[in-house]
Formats: structure tokens, C-alpha cells, sequence
């Protein structure tokens, strides 16, 4: 049986892309068309520049928001560090919790979620666009927005429901109604009410159409092109599989295929970026040069600044309020250790992994510049950096590891097909826990919102990335929007919580185990 | 202070050996047994989101189980025997663990049964009664 759904799925889409390319192209197409004119407003709307300017308010409200958490907590980002490798390591675990969610597993399931395309393609992209100088305004809001996660993650765990059988559920919504309630501030339902509609938005387009989109580009690249939604029914029926069918077992094994597929990637991008280390000066000179001339990028300077923030802010995540969902399962007395943790969480998926990326393209020559000026030269259109074989998104990456290694791009092209589809896993429960905070937990309820998760899968992979990439920011940063509200009005209740927690480790009242 | 034998018991075939061989020297050395369970846990494994959900309960229900099918069953046996016998269920890594059990019992020897695996697989992963022999702070005993 099982063999047979697989020979199926293998030589159908050969089948059907051999019969009938005009037709399938042209269905990609009408998907395209209706999703572009559909979501434009919403899209408009969310990246709508300050009056007078090009500088999208989107991202100065993520920026402002990660420099006021710095600030506002002292720098924990660098103050916790080592606090925070420590409760990892689970130093400060009591043994008789064994058996319990470590924080070791809070981290690594929260960043298989978001350690993905983001790191890959998405960094691909805004170093298309925005040139090597998108990489150092990347590196910086991955760094400030460790102080966002971890004000987040604090409230999720602080906040969660826990229910009679054991099970738990936290995240944004619950800390916008408890926390709100608490504090006797008004409007906490109607928060959690909008968030949870925008979360559900996110998880349909960051969490899963982008994700569909790219990894369907890269069968492509490899296997030549094909229509999309081929591949989009192929992943659709795996993901349905997975969440209505209940088959853990090929959720369980992508959980533990990732992290190696995450360490093999840095390993990989170490050893290129060890073979042109006579390269390494060079590139960084062109990250700071780019950061503050934008060596001729659309935009300028500020165009390097807006791709860099925003391409960090998709794959961080942080402020955006999911990564509270994911963490907010840990088994700890004290929720602050968890907001710790988490604060690793931008510093392992954008400072460590995005830069990777972004320096293995630079150093094997991707982009295009003018020996004369060393300026970079544009494409037709004037907003993206040619390249050398004109490859953009995930394509770009594959081409700059392939220039060293030219088996690597096979190996990418699983790992973007795993990256993807545990992307879309965590975001369909993400999704799930915000659809069942607005309608209620039920079986029916679930199914439904789990049908239509995996039909956005098929569009994902049909639609071109422009509009597909532009809704799944637009959803993502909605998110944003009402989450850093909430997380304003509630951050002196982590403030508490820090104050106290940092008091009585001094004091040696809070001590090893280990 | 009392003299304590714990007894890794993992419900396998070779474990009738190891409690047999536990009681007569129980009896001998006028001891206690110390049964000892551990459920095999690594805080660093990878979980999904549904599985960090319900991880609490599912813990719940393993220990449940373990108590009531291992080693409920084992204690009354043990004690038609007449050696006085309490228990240890814990989770984690299975010979580190067992230290962990006789350190907090104070216990002076450890008794446990070999798996009986060979070759390859017992050279790349270790057996449980090799690393204990290892590690113990306390003689051990393995049964075959």
C-alpha cells in the first residue's frame, strides 16, 4: 500500500507535467493571479511607508520595540548568555523532573520551527535585494531581538493554561487575556481575539505557503521545471497525513533528521568559508561598506537596512509571538528561565545560521558588481542585484554552496524539503492553538482548520514568490503588530520576575543540581 | 545503618535470574532490596510540538504504568519471599541512573542481569551492565 501511494506520487507529476504542460502552467498562473489580487490590500497596508519616505513604519515598530526591550532589561540579551547555555545544559534542572520537557527540548522544538527557509532562501533574498550590507542590520536585529523573545517566551510560560489532564496551552493569546486581566487593563480579549486571527493568517502563509513555494523550487532547480502544484498536492497529502491521519512517526523523524540537517548546513558553509578564508576581511569589509553606502542597492543604504531587519525579523520570529506558543510547554517553577532560554533562540537562527548563509554568498561571488566602481549592478528592473546565472531566492543559496561543492546542492535540496515541511508542522499547530482559542476546542473544529491548512499548501507551491513572499510578511508582522502592544503593557510583570529571579540566584536560594 | 542490594529491573527474561540470585544473598546478609526501575529518558531528545503538549500527562501515565505493572507485581512476589523490599522508579539514562538510586539509598552493592547482545551493536552503544561496571560506586554483581 504504502509503496504503491509512493510509485503514485512519484510518477504522476511526471506523468501529468509530460501530457499537459500548458494546461498546468496555466492553472499555476490563474492561483497566481486571484492570490496576488486577493491579498494586495492587506499586503499595501502592512508595509506602508512613513509619508514622505520609503521606510516601511512595519519594520521601525519591530526595531523600536527590540531597543526598548534591550534597554528596558539592561541588556539581557548579554547579561543572561551564560545564565542561559547553563539552564540548557540543565545545570539547573531538578532530577526528579526527569522525564519532564527539558529546556534543552522547549529550544530545540521552537527552533525547528523557525531555523528554515528563512535562514536559507530568506536571507538569499535580502541579500538579493538589499546587497552585503543587509547582512550587518540582519546580524543586529537578530542581536536585539533576542531581548523581544525573551520578554515573550517569560509571558507564554507565565500565562499558559494548564489543563486537568496534564496537557498545556500558551502563547500571545492567553497572556493578552490573563495578563491583561491581571493588570486590569481593558481590551485583553479583543487583543487575543485579533492576534489569533492574524496568527492564523501567519501559519498559512510564512508558516506554510512560503514554505511550500521555495521547497518547490528547489525540486525544481534540481529536477527541472514542473508545474507547482504538483508538488503542492504531493506535500499536502504528507501533511494531511501527518496532522488529520495522526502518522507521528514521519512528524518524529523529521524532528530528529533536522538538527542534523541544521548542523551539517553551518558545518558546510564553515568549511567553504574556511577554503576562501583569505576572503573572510574582504566580505566583512563589504557587509559594513554595504551597511552604510549600500554600494549601489536599490534604495541605498536604507534599502540595505529595510531587507536586512526584515528578512531577520521573519526568521527570528521575534515579537511575533509564536515562538510563546512553542515554549510555553516547558516544565519549570519559574517561567523567567524559560524567557532565557529562549533568548538564544535569534541568536543561534540569525546571528549564527543567517550569517552563514549571507557570507558564503558573498565570498563565492554570487553578485554581480562593476570592477570599475565596485558598486553592484541591478537587474532590468532596478530592484534586485543580478547575479551570475540570475538566480534570486533559494536558487541563489544552492548556486553559492554548489560553487564549492557541486553534490551540495542535492543534499540542500533535502534539507530545504525538511526544513519546510517541520516549518510547517510547528506553524500548523501554531495555527491550530490560535483557531481553537477563537472556535473552541473539538474534533470537527480542528479538521477543518487542518483541511484548509493543507489547501494552502497547493497554493503556496503554485503561486509566483513575489506575492507569496509579500503576504507571508505582511500575515507575519500583523502579528507583530498586536503582540508588541501586549508585550508593552506586560513588561513590567517580567521585570518582576526578572528582578526576583536574578536576586534569589545571588542569594544561592536558586543552585545547581549538577 | 541497614544493608541495602539494589536491583536494576527492566522486566526481561533474563531478570528471574538476577531477582533469584538478589534474594539468596538478601537472605544471607540479612538485607534489604532495593527494586529499581528506570525508564530510558534524555532531556536532550527531540520532541514535536504535540509531544511537548503532552509530555506532562504522558509521563503521568508511564509511571503509572511502570508501578503498577513491573513493579507492583515484582514487590509482592519479593515479599512472599520474606526479604524486606521497597522500590525506585526513576527516569533518565539507565546506569548513570542506577548510581543515582544507590547513592540516594545508601545501598552497598548493585545486582544486575546481562541483556546477552553481542558484537556490533553492543560495541557501538554499550551495554548497560558494562558501563555500570564502569561507573558504579559500589560493587556490582551481573548475572548472566
Amino acid at each position: 500500500m504504502n509503496k504503491t501511494f509512493k510509485a503514485a506520487a512519484v510518477s504522476a507529476p511526471a506523468m501529468l507535467a509530460a501530457t499537459a504542460p500548458a494546461l498546468a502552467q496555466s492553472m499555476d498562473q490563474k492561483i497566481n493571479d486571484i492570490f496576488a489580487s486577493s491579498t494586495g490590500w492587506f499586503v499595501s497596508f502592512i508595509f506602508s511607508p512613513f509619508p514622505g519616505t520609503s521606510f516601511p513604519w512595519i519594520v521601525a515598530w519591530l526595531v523600536v520595540a527590540a531597543t526598548i526591550f534591550t534597554i528596558y532589561f539592561g541588556l539581557i540579551q548579554f547579561r543572561a548568555f551564560p545564565h542561559s547555555i547553563s539552564l540548557v545544559k540543565g545545570d539547573y534542572s531538578d532530577p526528579n523532573d526527569a522525564g519532564e520537557v527539558s529546556h534543552f527540548q522547549a529550544l530545540a522544538t521552537a527552533l525547528s520551527g523557525t531555523v528554515g527557509l528563512g535562514n536559507i532562501a530568506g536571507v538569499a533574498v535580502a541579500v538579493g535585494i538589499g546587497g552585503p550590507g543587509a547582512t550587518f542590520w540582519m546580524i543586529l536585529a537578530g542581536l536585539m531581538g533576542m531581548a523581544s523573545k525573551f520578554t515573550e517566551c517569560t509571558l507564554g510560560v507565565k500565562y499558559r493554561n494548564e489543563y486537568e489532564d496534564g496537557t498545556v496551552s500558551g502563547g500571545p493569546m492567553y497572556y493578552m487575556t490573563k495578563g491583561f486581566a491581571e493588570r486590569n487593563l481593558p481590551a485583553g480579549k479583543f487583543m487575543a481575539v485579533l492576534f489569533s486571527v492574524f496568527c492564523i493568517l501567519g501559519s498559512l502563509g510564512g508558516g506554510n505557503m512560503f514554505q511550500a513555494n521555495q521547497a518547490h523550487a528547489q525540486i525544481a532547480n534540481v529536477v527541472g521545471d514542473f508545474p507547482g502544484w504538483i508538488t503542492g498536492i504531493v506535500f499536502a497529502a504528507i501533511v494531511f497525513a501527518v496532522i488529520i491521519g495522526g502518522l507521528k512517526s514521519i512528524a518524529s523523524v523529521t524532528e530528529k533528521v533536522v538538527p542534523f540537517m541544521g548542523v551539517l548546513y553551518v558545518l558546510t558553509a564553515l568549511v567553504i568559508l574556511l577554503m576562501n578564508a583569505n576572503m573572510i576581511g574582504w566580505a566583512f569589509g563589504q557587509i559594513f561598506a554595504g551597511a552604510f553606502t549600500g554600494l549601489g542597492v536599490a534604495g541605498g543604504m536604507v534599502g540595505a537596512l529595510i531587507q536586512g531587519f526584515k528578512r531577520a525579523a521573519f526568521s527570528n520570529e521575534a515579537g511575533v509571538g509564536s515562538a510563546a506558543i512553542a515554549h510555553s510547554a516547558v516544565r519549570t517553577k519559574e517561567p523567567i528561565t524559560e524567557g532565557f532560554v529562549s533568548l538564544l533562540e535569534p541568536f543561534i537562527d540569525t546571528v549564527v545560521i543567517c550569517t552563514m548563509t549571507a557570507l558564503v554568498i558573498i565570498i563565492t561571488g554570487q553578485l554581480v558588481s562593476d570592477p570599475a566602481t565596485g558598486l553592484y549592478l541591478l537587474d532590468e528592473g532596478g530592484a534586485t542585484i543580478q547575479t551570475i546565472d540570475g538566480n534570486k531566492g533559494v536558487a541563489l543559496t544552492s548556486a553559492a554552496f554548489s560553487a564549492s561543492f557541486g553534490w551540495f546542492k542535492y543534499v540542500l535540496a533535502i534539507a530545504v524539503i525538511l526544513f519546510a515541511f517541520s516549518t510547517m508542522i510547528s506553524w500548523s499547530y501554531y495555527g491550530l492553538k490560535a483557531w481553537t482559542f477563537l472556535f473552541g476546542e473539538g474534533h470537527t473544529k480542528e479538521i477543518v482548520f487542518k483541511v484548509i491548512f493543507c489547501i494552502f499548501v497547493v497554493i503556496g507551491a503554485s503561486a509566483n514568490l513575489g506575492p507569496v513572499i509579500d503576504f507571508s510578511d505582511a500575515a507575519i508582522f500583523a502579528m507583530a503588530v498586536v503582540n508588541i502592544v501586549a508585550l508593552y503593557f506586560l513588561m513590567p510583570i517580567v521585570k518582576r520576575e526578572l528582578d526576583s529571579y536574578l536576586s534569589r540566584l545571588k542569594s544561592g536560594e536558586i543552585k545547581k543540581f549538577h | 545503618m541497614s544493608n541495602k542490594i539494589v536491583v536494576g529491573y527492566d522486566s526481561s527474561d533474563s531478570t528471574k535470574a538476577t531477582l533469584d540470585f538478589a534474594i539468596g544473598l538478601a537472605k544471607s546478609q540479612g538485607a534489604a532490596i532495593v527494586v529499581a526501575h528506570v525508564l530510558e529518558w534524555s532531556p536532550y531528545s527531540f520532541l514535536t510540538p504535540d509531544e511537548l503538549e503532552e509530555r506532562h500527562k504522558r509521563r503521568g501515565e508511564e509511571l503509572e504504568r511502570a508501578e503498577t505493572a513491573i513493579l507492583a507485581p515484582i514487590v509482592k512476589s519479593l515479599e512472599k519471599s520474606g526479604v524486606k523490599v521497597t522500590t525506585a522508579l526513576k527516569y533518565g539514562g539507565i546506569a548513570d541512573t542506577l548510581c543515582d538510586i544507590v547513592k540516594a539509598e545508601g545501598a552497598t552493592q548493585i545486582v544486575v542481569g546481562r541483556t546477552g547482545s553481542s558484537g556490533l551493536s553492543s560495541r557501538i552503544f554499550g551495554s548497560v551492565a558494562g558501563t555500570l561496571a564502569q561507573i558504579s560506586p559500589v560493587p556490582v554483581t551481573i548475572v548472566p
